[in-house]
């Protein structure tokens, strides 16, 4: 029986919603372990007490910042005071810096989204000369960093004159090799040639059976690499650092590190500090909002890149 | 099916593939060529921009600065990368076993952090950092400990381990969860109805077939410790003298570029930087291999 059942080792593994359903029905029964359950939230105390501190300080003046002890609240409760001169700060640059990187994540998103599932879809279900190579390039691709490219990106962009505009953030996020890996994968399983040839039957063109039919199977995994995409423009730091020099049109990540270096640097703003931590504070609520919504959809991306990379 | 058909899909594939690729063109092949030819060259004091072939290569490699760098990065792949990914697998291991209460909530909370931007975590951990005022401060007085300036020259490519491992740890935990949800449950059921042991199970049934993921997140950590930028970029401001110019090599082409305004010098370093990590990679790659016979 256990030989018997230990050949699929080698076989690819399932699909993990699959599985998902049935192990649940199994750990019912199983036994909870006291010393597990006392590791592991003791773990993570490590990766929370950081951002504990970040929300406490962020309701917290200057005075209270460097007196009171770092886990818990201050004398004062200053937390919308705070959120104020976050906003009032150089006539609510910050607002700017908010929009500014919404823009530069959402357009990044949406278009590294539509490149790659393009990509990926014909490198799953057609099969054409050079298929190979080009998949293989792509492959190559994912192992250079983003941040090894960024500075050849930016010399490229300042002989043609294009630094410190939006589109030098913005045209070199929309390259995404992992995406188009991600979406080869997933448009290998997720539409079924059967349900293509059946179309062409129908007397459907190429296109046509990708808008209509194709499309809508794959946008799980779409929404997968639109949501990878956002965050990693969201997060950016490297290239808008070098790209942008006018304030105006600073993402969050430059501003608020131009603003932390502006209170470290003065003693006589020395007062920003606290605007410099609930600024931090807000900058994050989005992110983590749009992970705790979307949670299925970065498990299914992970999941496609850790089984089958 | 026809060849006129067959030329026809050809066509409708490449179609599909040509948006890519010419952004890629654009944005990822023609950088790379631009700077791989600044690289022949190099601005002198006398004579201005000259053709040099590999001298900034040669440069590079006798340069301490750049060579310090790789050091650390060194540093950080032996030290800080097992750390982290060997942290990554137990949570993985253990949430994979259900046995902990909550593992819902702990495995949110642990991913947590890569939620958060690199450049907040490293405004943050500067500020809890800071010896007299900062929360391990806070911490080591109360408990009486003597101060510890994590900050310090000797200490600050730790406290940079901590903040990457500190935000990393939950991504590539759920790389590797999301692997292990994927083994088929017969398998260990199977073990577990025979009597083997949690870790006897995790030992021999769990890891080796998860071996692809885990080199994905080794692969994607490799990459990662070279690039790293934001931490002594932003830790410079509070620990001046720690952070030299070299201190990783990523952010010290970003110096030689806009601080020296070295762009050829500058081009050079971050195309050898590109190609180390492809080295390294590829090092990884075969010793995994070498491995699977074992296995």
């Amino acid at each position: 029986m256990v030989t018997a059942q230990l050949t699929p080792v080698a076989a690819p593994p399932g699909k993990p919603s699959k599985t998902d359903k049935r192990r649940k029905t199994v750990s019912r029964g199983k036994r909870r372990s006291n010393l597990l359950t006392l590791v592991m939230w003791l773990s993570v105390l490590y990766f929370i007490l950081p951002l504990i501190w970040l929300f406490m300080s962020a309701t917290k003046d200057n005075s209270d910042l460097f007196t009171t002890f770092g886990l818990w609240f201050g004398d004062d409760f200053n937390l919308f005071a705070n959120i104020r001169d976050v906003f009032a700060y150089q006539d609510g640059i910050y607002a700017r810096w908010t929009l500014n990187t919404v823009i530069y994540a959402g357009t990044a998103a949406v278009g590294a989204t539509a490149l790659a599932t393009m990509a990926g879809y014909a490198f799953a279900k057609y099969k054409f000369p050079g298929d190979k190579l080009l998949f293989a390039i792509i492959l190559g691709a994912i192992m250079i960093p983003l941040t090894a490219l960024a500075i050849p990106t930016y010399l490229l962009f300042s002989s043609a004159h294009l630094t410190n505009t939006p589109w030098a953030v913005i045209l070199p996020s929309l390259v995404s090799p992992f995406g188009v890996f991600l979406m080869r994968v997933y448009a290998a399983d997720a539409v079924p040639d059967s349900l293509m040839q059946a179309a062409r039957v129908d007397g459907a063109g190429e296109y046509r059976i990708f808008w209509t039919v194709s499309l809508r199977l794959l946008a799980p995994g779409m929404v997968t690499v639109m949501l990878f995409t956002f965050v990693a423009t969201w997060n950016n730091y490297f290239l808008p650092l070098i790209m942008l020099n006018s304030g105006d049109l600073l993402p969050l990540t430059v501003g608020l590190a131009q603003q932390q270096a502006t209170s470290t640097a003065g003693g006589g703003a020395q007062a920003l500090f606290s605007t410099v931590i609930a600024g931090a504070f807000l900058s994050i609520i989005p992110l983590v909002i749009v992970f705790l919504y979307l949670q299925r959809f970065w498990q299914t991306g992970l999941a496609t890149g850790g089984v089958k990379g | 099916m026809t060849t006129a058909i067959q030329r026809k899909q050809h066509l409708v594939a490449y179609g599909f593939i040509l948006p890519f690729f010419a952004v890629f063109a654009t944005m990822f092949i023609a950088p790379l060529a631009y700077s791989g030819y600044l690289s022949f060259f190099a601005n002198k004091l006398v004579g201005g921009v000259k053709y040099v072939a590999l001298g900034n290569y040669v440069r590079a490699f006798q340069d301490p600065a750049f060579l310090f760098g790789l050091g650390r990065t060194a540093l950080i792949l032996f030290i800080q990368v097992p750390i982290m990914l060997g942290l990554a697998l137990f949570f993985a291991l253990a949430l994979d076993s259900g046995r902990a209460r909550g593992s819902k909530a702990v495995r949110l909370l642990i991913f947590l952090p890569f939620a958060v931007p690199g450049v907040v975590a490293v405004l943050m951990w500067g500020y809890i950092y800071g010896q007299d005022f900062g929360l391990t401060g806070q911490i080591t007085r109360a408990l009486g400990l003597p101060p510890t300036n994590f900050l310090s020259d000797q200490l600050i490519l730790f406290s940079i381990m901590n903040i990457v491992t500190w935000a990393f740890v939950g991504y590539n935990m759920i790389i590797l969860y999301a692997a292990l949800k994927s083994i088929p449950s017969e398998l260990h059921e199977a073990a577990e109805i025979d009597g083997a042991s949690q870790w006897r199970l995790a030992w021999s049934v769990k890891i080796p077939m998860i071996r692809p993921a885990i080199f994905l997140t080794i692969i994607f950590s490799v990459i990662g410790s070279f690039q790293i930028f934001n931490e002594p970029k932003l830790l410079v401001e509070i620990a001046p003298t720690a952070i030299t110019q070299g201190f990783t090599p990523n952010f010290y082409a970003f110096n030689v570029a806009f601080v020296n305004q070295d762009i050829n010098y500058a081009a050079a370093i971050a195309f050898l930087l590109g190609f180390v990590i492809m080295i390294v990679s590829y090092v990884v790659q075969l010793s995994m291999q070498k491995r699977e016979v074992r296995w």
